[in-house]
């Protein structure tokens, strides 16, 4: 049973970047079965991030046009979610909808390196495939993503940082 | 009078979910546990009190400080900027919920009573139903903003001890504590480096930009002393200082017993809407 109640929940779009499915975004973490229940695990991308409501109350409602009448929806905190999680047909989803998909995610080894200079990427223009490409902001319209902009095409475009 | 029974997945309408009766007429649908799910059993050999209190302190610093980033909104000197240090904000608050409902799960009788049935959650209560002197904060987080370049300054020293802390963290005996912390390095490594680099940049700037940030940093600096002393912490500092071309300044430590009086009016602001409403849904 859980494994078809993983297809229905792995249905299911971020409320944000609706061209991606939960478990194209690495999100959706496990779902298992609790007696009649279904569990669904699920991981913040950031802290604050603001669509985790609504995440559970698409899941919930999903499940239950399939007939699931028992969800719950649980938050997994460890290990902390990556974009390294998110799926290769998430980052095409992800180009094709004109936002940069993320690069590797840092690896560490001992401290956080400290960083005084913009962020090098190999990131392309999702419309032009430019490489000619300048960062406006690490900070964008959500948590999840920085502002770039082509210098080829001058469009603007979000790129989805790598953590 | 119409009676909305609220189901979780009633959100086809963006209205939907926001009436459950007339006693309960707003506040939108989120999460209701940030926790569910997540074991907050408090480990053998750690006491659940100090846990409490500790994850308070954090939780606090993140509130306190999300706040004052927050008043920025529509304010800073251009878009981006106004964007950035929102996004800051919120890493922050998500931090401080988190770090509010651990304390609250170890430790359940640090959370203000509210009345019989009502609502709102325990972190909430922790942030909305505590006066000035029960926050644990540094006052370095309460302290009006300044302009820009004291704000970044803040930023920097604020998140460059937090994120030193964090990296430590990781090795907590508390496995939900050491989850929040290793999700807040990723985030804080961005706020500093953000700060960091603003830093450079108005180091480097016009006279009156150098003048400013100085002169923001010596405000700051003077309240170094409440986030402990921190090798790790310091050496990155004494390098953007360097890069920067800029000296530690030299003030002595404010002495600062409990909270500064800013406090207290932050709180007013950020607490009024939901002490209006007590059993409220938020």
């Amino acid at each position: 049973m859980s494994t078809h109640a993983w297809e229905v929940a792995a249905t299911v779009v971020d409320p944000e970047l609706p061209m991606l499915t939960l478990a194209d975004l690495g999100v959706l973490r496990e779902v298992t079965t609790d007696g009649d229940a279904v569990v669904v695990a699920i991981t913040p991308t950031y802290s604050g991030c603001p669509a985790m409501a609504t995440m559970r109350d698409d899941l919930v409602h999903r499940l239950r046009q399939e007939g699931y009448d028992d969800v719950r929806v649980t938050v997994a905190l460890d290990p902390p979610w990556t974009t390294d999680w998110i799926t290769e047909d998430g980052r095409s989803a992800l180009a094709d909808a004109g936002i940069s998909p993320p690069g590797p995610a840092p690896r560490r080894d001992g401290p956080v390196a400290l960083q005084l200079t913009p962020t090098r990427r190999a990131v392309r223009c999702p419309r032009c495939a430019s490489d000619d490409v300048a960062l406006t902001s690490e900070f964008g319209s959500t948590a999840c993503k920085a502002m770039y902009r082509c210098r080829a095409c001058l469009e603007p475009f979000d790129h989805v940082k790598e953590i | 009078m119409t009676i909305h029974t609220h189901q979780p997945d009633d959100h086809e309408s963006a209205y939907d979910g926001l009436l459950v009766n007339d006693q309960h007429w707003a506040f939108g649908t989120d999460f209701e546990d940030p926790l569910a799910g997540v074991d907050t059993t408090v480990p053998v050999g750690v006491d659940a009190t100090e846990l409490a209190s500790y994850c308070l302190a954090l939780g606090d610093d993140a509130l306190v400080l999300s706040h004052r980033l927050a008043e920025w909104c529509s304010r800073a000197p251009d878009l981006e900027e106004d964007i950035a240090l929102a996004n800051i904000a919120l890493d922050l608050l998500g931090q401080a919920r988190l770090l509010l409902a651990r304390a609250a799960a170890a430790d359940p009788s640090v959370v203000p009573a509210l009345p019989e049935g009502s609502p709102v959650p325990d972190e909430d209560r922790l942030a909305f139903f505590r006066d000035a002197a029960d926050f644990r904060n540094v006052p370095l987080a309460e302290l009006p903003n300044g302009d820009f370049a004291e704000t970044i300054c803040r930023v920097l020293v604020f998140a460059t001890y937090r994120l030193a802390l964090f990296e430590r963290l990781s090795t907590h005996a508390d496995a939900v504590l050491r989850a929040v912390a290793a999700k807040g390095v990723k985030e804080l490594a961005y706020h500093r480096d953000f700060a960091g680099r603003w830093f450079l940049t108005l180091a480097g700037g016009t006279e009156e930009s150098r003048r400013r940030l100085e002169a923001g940093l010596a405000h700051v600096w003077a309240h170094r002393h409440e986030l402990g002393a921190d090798a790790d912490a310091e050496a990155v500092l004494a390098h953007v200082f360097a890069t920067a071309g800029v000296a530690a300044p030299d003030v002595q430590p404010a002495a600062v017993e409990g909270h500064t009086e800013h406090l207290a009016p932050l709180l007013a602001e950020m607490q009024s809407v939901a002490r209006a409403h007590p059993m409220g849904l938020w």
